[in-house]
Order: structure tokens, then sequence, then C-alpha cells
């Protein structure tokens, strides 16, 4: 177990250091041209760009440029190029609006995703399955951003019915009842996508388990119906779902839900993401990476054990 | 004569599929008593393990439709709803099944799956459901019951996790046992352990035993009666000494013939019936067995009953030929050294 | 003996007639039976026609353009006028205050109102002739027309991400499946490491980073603004997705005995990957296909909505939304037309991937064992 842990924590740090050199080579190596040219604008003057060039350290050879970010980035000092702001303040900012999306998102997504699937599952082929099949397939077939667009437009005031409040993230500690007004439409339109999909999934899952031997075997015992279900069906058929939402929680939380934040411009870690993207914006995308990485490698880790827990066989004995 | 366990009157199982109406089992029946073994032998597709569910009630499914009545202690199973069916399965009546892997539950304790079936039917509480589990691993010969009850599935060797099956069949004292190729999946020398293992618990436990398999030698020894089935349909039935010594049925003697024995000469190569089972969707009209038989003639168009035509009143057989006849040629098929039926 | 005078042996035509009658069951192969599920499957066949419907569409796009709408996808009528059943109406208007709740002008004074610089034409929904069928955008180009041209392009970046995409991963798969050891161990990091950055946000930056100045390394040369580059940074992206779960596939038949005993057999690596695994993969490459080209026109659309997939001024269904999130309150149309065309589009897809997964690994609802 110790084994496992230490491995798996020295893997985890290995990815992050690779993901932060991999961002590096891209926003670097690969657009080639001149970050100082950009940084400088269009008016620039030689000298200007000469002068940004040496102070941002863009004269010195790659990894020299590399291994300074790195510093800067432990130590807290990454600062963006384009607002001279701390990169570390701007994320923990970001982070009350992004943690609540994500965690408020995924309760919802969980619960009416199993909900879905077990539902659809037990009325295989009638029509309540049908429904619910057709309903999920809309939901993963419709573009996260749009949704959140069109919905925004038509329910948010302002719109053609006033039910929401039109975006912007308030603090839960500032006004609960505000902050749960903000939220729910971003919630729900994050939610959709994922509500579908763990439906499908877990419709699949019990459907195949369903068939296995031993479900034969606990309906030979004289169990009844339902124990049969929960015990047996739903205990195999939930074990993918929950490493599933292990990883896409991970992945949301770290700044995933890229395009609800925006939309709903909630000025979260993941809007913060997409604005430094356009600005070309080096230190803050190393940051907000880096922050990522650590979530989604982190959970994955913690899924890994879950799923030890949930399934013997794969126990390390 | 004990008591009546279950009499199985006509029972017909056919299944709607996409390409025809698959007819399982076609018109089967028999009795079963208290203390007796009866082992059901076949091919795959022969309908032995069909039966064998429907019993438990195990193939109800929009697609599959019932004929006959199957009477346990006097009441027809086959119209209980599945609410009723629930009190039988496992408290009245237990199965075990071929692969003793996959019909255990990988993420649940050994003991776990015992107490759920003791406390599915017995109102007692979980610790003294594990005192009886770990009190039936050891009947049924698992070594340091009290710490392997708390093991995984995947932690036993296959002839423990089919002893811990049986265990958890007999766990509310049922009074029939099916045991659906129990050995199949089990080595030959754990084969024989097991075998011994159901008829010492069918006495231990003053229960009665329906043993399923395609292996003749497995109820060489503990069966009582022999029911042959092919096609859906019994062929032919007997006491098990009458089935070995004088059997009735040319499909019997091919069965038979093609058990390897160490007390006769080495044949060249092992006797097999040419052909393949008929479909069950498409059955041939008279004798089912007839396109494989070597001994067919023209009366076997038309199907015979399953009539006894033999001195001994409890054998009975589906075969036209003259017993007389039979008797002097089936030798030549059962221990042929040619390879091929005479 | 009298008995054997008494009976006769059936000749063999006589036993042959016998087992006519008996008509064994045919062995078919797998293929002709998942194709036989999937004909019976009517509602699935029906979306693929719808997909197939949009693929004309769009392919017809310079058709319509030139025959119904007399535009192009680029021209700006910010000028013109139109005809609209009789009466003259200018492409682009004025704007002005425009109150959110109702999309008409309102009163300075009004809250609930949004400035809008200049607000173009409605959807003239064939009264005027075929053009601006769906209305203009803010700077005078035709809508409907770009929905098409927008949707050969989504259309073609979605397909072509995941051919390429497929392609690579299922090589990538076989090679790891296949040989094991360290060049699977390396494979499996390549896949691990992208799956630590969340696909949008590694979308985004690899599309951005290309968008400045195209990518002009290795003696490879795509320029900027070129089709190319949010096809191969999807692609890209997409790879692990694929990859994993074909390689545990991969990994798992490995194992079979058919693979060991076409190697006991002397068979070389490349015709065990080729001749063996992968005719066993193939059903889950058929349906990951049309899943991942639905789910790369959808990340196709959000990376060309943030600016970091196919660039202005060509369109794209994606760069579509992005436009006409503005005139949202005056001129939903601009937004709406675009989305449900994805949403058509990907429904009709995942509806059709489910079908054939459905047709190529049925869970029988009778299970028959003897």
């Amino acid at each position: 177990m110790a084994t496992f842990l230490v491995r798996r924590t020295i893997g985890a740090i290995l990815v992050c250091i690779a993901v932060t050199f991999i961002v590096f080579l891209i926003f670097i190596v690969v657009p080639g041209g001149d970050p100082a040219q950009r940084i400088a604008g269009k008016n620039a003057t030689p000298q200007n760009i000469i002068n940004i060039r040496h102070s941002w350290g863009f004269d010195q050879p790659f990894y020299t440029q590399y291994w300074d970010m790195l510093k800067k980035m432990f130590g807290g000092n990454l600062v963006s190029y384009t607002n001279q702001q701390n990169v570390l303040t701007q994320i923990v900012q970001g982070m009350p609006a992004t943690f609540s999306l994500t965690v408020g998102a995924g309760v919802i997504w969980l619960f009416f995703g199993i909900l879905a699937g077990v539902l659809s599952a037990m009325t295989a082929g009638r029509l309540s399955d049908r429904v619910i099949t057709v309903l999920a397939l809309i939901g993963i077939s419709m573009p996260v951003f749009w949704l959140g667009i069109v919905t925004r437009y038509y329910l948010a005031e302002g719109g053609l019915v006033s039910w929401f409040p039109d975006g912007e993230y308030v603090g839960i500690l500032q006004s609960p009842s505000q902050w749960f007004s903000h939220m729910i439409l971003p919630w729900l339109v994050l939610a959709v996508l994922f509500i579908g999909f763990y439906g499908r999934v877990l419709r699949g899952n019990i459907l195949d388990t369903i068939n296995e031997d031993y479900v034969r075997t606990a309906k030979s015992k004289g169990l009844t119906p339902r124990r049969i279900m929960v015990k047996h069906v739903l205990r195999t058929s939930l074990i993918p779902i929950i490493t599933l939402f292990g990883l896409d929680f991970a992945a949301v939380l770290g700044g995933g839900a890229i395009l609800t934040e925006t939309v709903f411009d909630l000025h979260g870690v993941g809007q913060y993401a997409a604005l430094s993207i356009n600005n070309f914006d080096l230190p803050p995308i190393m940051g907000v990476t880096m922050y990522g990485a650590f979530f989604i490698v982190g959970f994955s880790m913690l899924v890994d054990l879950f799923y030890a827990y949930l399934d013997p066989r794969i126990r390390p004995t | 004569m004990s008591e009546r366990l279950l009499e199985v009157d006509d029972l017909s199982v056919h299944f709607s599929t996409v390409d025809g109406t698959v007819k399982a089992v076609d018109g089967v029946s028999f009795e079963l008593e208290r203390g007796k073994v009866l082992g059901i032998v076949g091919e795959s597709g022969s309908g032995k393990s069909v039966t064998a569910m429907t019993l438990m009630g195990l193939t109800r499914d929009v697609n599959a439709h019932f004929g006959g009545e199957v009477r346990f202690k006097g009441r027809d199973l086959l119209a209980l709803s599945d609410a009723e069916m629930q009190d039988y399965r496992g408290n009245e009546i237990g199965m075990i099944f071929q692969d003793p892997m996959t019909s255990l539950n990988p993420v649940y304790r050994i003991g776990e799956q015992i107490v759920e079936a003791i406390q599915a039917h017995d109102k007692v509480d979980k610790r003294q459901a594990k005192k009886r589990a770990v009190e039936l691993l050891k009947q049924v010969g698992i070594p340091n019951p009290e710490s392997r009850v708390d093991d995984f599935p995947h932690q036993f060797s296959g002839g423990m996790r089919q002893r811990a099956m049986i265990a958890m069949a007999l766990s509310c004292n049922p009074d029939v046992l099916i045991a659906d190729e129990p050995t199949t999946a089990l080595d030959v020398t754990i084969q024989a352990q097991i075998i011994e293992l159901i008829s010492r618990l069918k006495d231990d436990f003053n229960s009665a035993v329906i043993m399923i398999t395609h292996d003749l030698g497995v109820v060489a020894d503990i069966a009582d009666e022999i029911l042959v089935m092919y096609a859906g349909r019994v062929v032919e039935r007997a006491e098990k000494r009458d089935l070995f010594y004088d059997p009735q049925m040319p499909y019997t003697w091919g069965l038979l013939g093609s058990i390897p024995r160490l007390d006769r000469p080495k044949p060249e190569r092992l006797h097999s019936i040419k052909g393949a089972p008929p479909s069950v969707i498409n059955a041939p009209a008279g004798c089912k067995f007839r396109p494989r038989c070597p001994h067919a003639f023209e009366k076997c168009v038309e199907e015979p009953a399953l009539e006894n035509r033999v001195e001994k009143p409890g054998h009975l057989d589906r075969c036209w030929l003259d017993v007389e006849y039979k008797r002097a040629h089936r030798d030549a098929t059962i221990s042929s050294n040619t390879g091929e039926a005479a | 003996m009298a008995s054997e005078t008494e009976f006769t042996l059936d000749t063999a035509a006589q036993l042959a007639t016998a087992e006519r009658g008996s008509a064994p069951i045919r062995g078919r192969s797998p293929w002709y039976l998942a194709w036989r599920r999937l004909r019976r499957n009517y509602v699935a066949f029906s979306f693929l026609g719808l997909f197939v419907l949009v693929l004309v569409a769009c392919a017809l796009a310079p058709v319509y353009a030139s025959h119904v709408a007399h535009t192009g996808p680029n021209a700006e009528h910010v000028l013109d006028t139109v005809k609209v059943n009789g009466h003259t109406e200018s492409v682009v208007t004025n704007g002005g205050y425009i109150s959110k709740k109702t999309g008409k002008p309102c009163a300075t004074s009004e809250t609930g109102c949004i400035l809008i610089s200049a607000i173009p034409i409605g959807p003239t929904w064939f009264s005027a002739g075929g053009k601006f069928v769906l209305g203009a955008d803010s700077i005078g180009r035709d809508v409907a027309v770009r929905l098409l041209y927008g949707g050969r392009n989504s259309l073609i970046v979605g397909i072509g991400s995941t051919a390429i995409c497929v392609f690579f991963a299922v090589i990538l798969a076989l090679l790891a499946g296949y040989f094991g050891g360290w060049i699977d161990f390396v494979i499996t990091r390549f896949f691990d490491l992208f799956y630590a950055f969340p696909v949008v946000l590694l979308g985004i930056a690899l599309g951005s980073a290309l968008a400045i100045n195209g990518f002009h390394h290795f003696g490879i040369n795509i320029v900027s603004g070129s089709l190319w580059i949010p096809t191969l940074v999807i692609s890209y992206v997409l790879i692990p997705y694929v990859g994993r779960p074909l390689r545990g596939q991969v990994l798992s038949l490995r194992e079979k005995e058919f693979v060991e005993a076409a190697i006991s057999q002397g068979a070389s690596p490349l015709r065990v990957m080729f001749s063996e695994l992968l005719p066993n993969v193939t059903s889950s490459v058929l349906v990951f296909f049309t899943l991942i080209i639905a789910n790369n026109i959808v990340l196709e659309a959000a990376l060309s909505f943030l600016g970091a997939g196919v660039q202005p001024p060509t369109a794209s269904w994606g760069t579509l939304i992005s436009d006409g999130q503005n005139l949202i309150v005056s001129r939903p149309w601009l937004a709406l037309a675009p989305g449900i065309a994805i949403v058509l589009t990907v429904l009709s897809l995942n509806v059709f991937g489910d079908g054939l997964r459905d047709a190529l690994d049925p869970r029988a609802k009778v299970k028959i064992d003897h």
C-alpha cells in the first residue's frame, strides 16, 4: 500500500512537471515569432522591444527561461505579462466561483445521471426508457456554450422571462440566496451534458450486469428484486460511473469549465485561463495549467484508491 | 416409497426469437422423491439446463412460454407469481451452477453472500447467520472456516468455490438441490470430491438432488434414476443399473460408447456419434435422433412415444427397434474398436 | 436371424432426406449478424439519413450561394439594400439602445437596454427572393450562406480530425498492446500526460498558439488561417481518449489463444497486429468513429467560439455563434441557427453510433443456454 502511494505520488509529480514543460513548449517554441513584440503592441519602437525582451528575459536560451519560470511558479511569484498582476492571487480569487460551479453542478449531474440511468435500465425498451434516452442524447448533442448563451438570453434577467440573474458571480458569504440564484443556471447548463452521458453509460452497465452469472445466483437464492438490483447489480454497475465522476469533477474543478464560466461571466479560474490564452499571456497559462494538472492527477490517484476499495480483486495484496 | 417432492408433468418451454420459436423443452415429465438423486444427461442444446432453471422460475421472460405443470409439494410452480416464487428459491429449492467463479459476486465476501442467503428466508441476526455460515463451510469441507468465511471468491480455489456455492445453496435447508453441471469447470480429481460431497449432504440434509450433466461418468456414481434428454425431449428413463446395463436408445449407446474406458481394450479412435444435434426451431419430423441413428428404419418417420417396452416397468424409451435386436447389436456400438457404430 | 430379415436399414439417400428436413442452423459471420440487427433498427437509420442530408446540404453550399442567395460567404453588404416583399430595406441599419426583453428599440432612460452599434436585417424567409433567408450579420454577410459554408468547414474539421485521430490511435494501441514492455510504457505515459490536460484547455492552448503564425517546423508549413490547424489540433488532443480504451482491448485480446496460436505458427508481429488483433477491435473502432466525429464537431465549435479554432473571417458553426452572440437580443437567429444545426448533426451521429454499437455488441434479452 505504501509503495503504491509513493510510486503514484512520484509519478504524479513527474507528470505535473512534464505538463509545465509542454505548456512552455506550446507557447514559446511553437508560435515562433517574438513574444516581446506581442507584449510591446503595435506602436512599439525597436528599442522598446529590445528593452522588453531584456527585462522579461526573452533573450535568454529557452531552458533558462523555463527554469526561471518554474522557480517563479513555485515561489508564488509568477506575474502576468499583460497586466503585471500576480498569477497566484488571481487564481485564488477565481477559485470560489469555480468551486461553487463544480460542486453544485457535480452534485446535480451525479444524482440525476444515476437516476436517469437506473430508470431507463429498469424500464428498458418501454416508453420511459425511450424518452429518457432521447433526452439524454439531445443533452449530449448540445454545445454547452450555446446552451448557456441561449438560456441566458431567454431565461435570465432582461430576457424573455426574468427567472434568473444575468450572469456574474456572488460569493456565498456575501449573500447565500443571491449566490444560489446566480449559480442555478450555470449549474444546470453544465450538468445537462454529463447527465445525458452518465445516464447512458449507467444504463449500458446495468443491462450488462443483469446478465451476469452472479445475478442469476442471487435470484436463485430467493432475494427480492429490490435487493438484487441494489446490492448486486448497482454495486458493480456504479463502479465505472464513480471513476468517471472523479475524473470529470477534477477536470471541471481544474478550470475545465472554461466555456460555462465565460458564457456566464463568472470570473472563475476557467475564464481567467481563457482570457490569458487569448492574450498569449504565458505566466497565467502556466499557473492555471499547473493548478488544473494538480487536481486531475490528484483525483486520478484518489479514484484509483477508491476503485481498489470498491473492487477487491484489484487490491494490492 | 418416500415422499414425492416434485412432479414435472409434460413441461414445455418455448422461447420466441427473431429466428422462430425455440422449443427448448418439449414435453418432459419426471418425479423426484426425497432421498433420491435424479440425473439428467444430454448434449448441449438438449434442454436439460432450461428444464432445471425453469423449476426455479429463472427462465421467466416476456419471450418465454410455458406449458404443463411443475408440482412441488402439490403446488404448481409455473402458476406462481414472482413474489411467491421468491419464497421457494433458496428456501425449498436450492441451485448450484456450472462456473463458481462467475456465479459468485466478486466484490462481496463469501461469508456475506451466505449470510445474505440465510437472511433472505430466516429471521436471524447477522451474528447468528454468520455462525451458521461458518458451520456450513465446515460441513462442505472447507478448512479453517472461521477465517475463510471473510475471504473473497477470488481467494478460493475452484473446488473450494464450488463447495462454498453448495454451502450457500443449502443454507436454508431446501428439500431439493439442483446441481447444473457442478463439476464441468473443475479438475477431474476435484470432480469426484464434489460429487461425493453432494451425495453425503443429501443424506445429512435428507433432501433430494437433481444432477444435470453431459457426462455419464458423473451420474454413474450417485444417481438413482437417470433421464436422457435429446432435442428438448426425454428419450430414455431408467434406474441407473438398467440404463448402464440395458440401454434401449441408440443415442444412449452412443453416449456410453464415447466414455473413455480403462477396462476395455483401447480403441484407435474414441467413438463419437456422427452428425450434430438438430435445430430446435425446425425440428425434423419423426424420431429426433433419426438423422444420426445408424439403426434407423422405415418406422422411424413416426415419432415413438415414451413407453415402457422392456420387462422392467420403470424403464421407458422412445425407440421402435425390437428389443431383442437392440440387445444383440448394442455391444458392438458401445465397445467398438473401430471408432464407428456397427 | 429372423429380426435381420424383418427390417431394412435405410439407404443413405433416405437418411439424407431426413437430414434436410431438419434444417441445421447455418453458421453466419458476426458481421452478417450485426448487419441484420442494424438493418432492423429504423430509428438509427433514419438519423443516419438526417446526417447524410446535412452533409449533402453543406456540400451544396456553393450551389445555394450562387443560385439562391446570389452572394458569397464572405461578401459584406453593409451599404446595400434589398427588396423584401416589394419594399426596399437596408441590409444594415444604424443601431441604438435595444431592449433586452423585446428586442425593440427603447428610450435611453429605460433599464434593461444595451447598446448595439449596427442592426442587420432579420430573416427574410424567402420573401426577398432567396437573399438573406436567415438575415444578415453585423457586417452584412448572408447568414444562410455562411451557415452552409460554415457547416462544410465544421464537417471537414470534424470528420478529418476524427480520421487522423483514429488512425494514429489504432496504430499506437496496436503497438503498445502487442509489444508491451518499454514501447507500451512510453506510449502509455504519452497518453497519461495528455489526459492530465482538460481537453478544451489543451485545444485552446494549441489552437491559439498555432493561430498566431501557423506551424513552420520540421519542414511542414501550415499557414495561420488554414483549416489544417484546428483539424490537427483536435485530432492530436483526442488521441489519448481513443488510444487508451483501444489499448486496453488489444491487451486483453493479446492474451487470447488465437493470438498465441498465430505467433506459434510463425506469424510476424505485423501480421499478428493486422490480421489477428485489428479485425477484433474493428467494431470498437467503428463505434468510436461515429461518436468521435460527433464530439469533434462540438469541440471545433467550442474552439472556434473562443477564437482558437477556425479563424475569422472563415465561417464555421462556432464562429457564427460567436458572431451572433452580441446580437442575440434583436436577431436571435444568428446564434440559434448554427446551434440548432450542430445539435441536429451531432444528435443524428450519436443516435446512429448508438444503433451501431447495439448491432455490433448486442445484449440478448433471452439468454438461451442448454
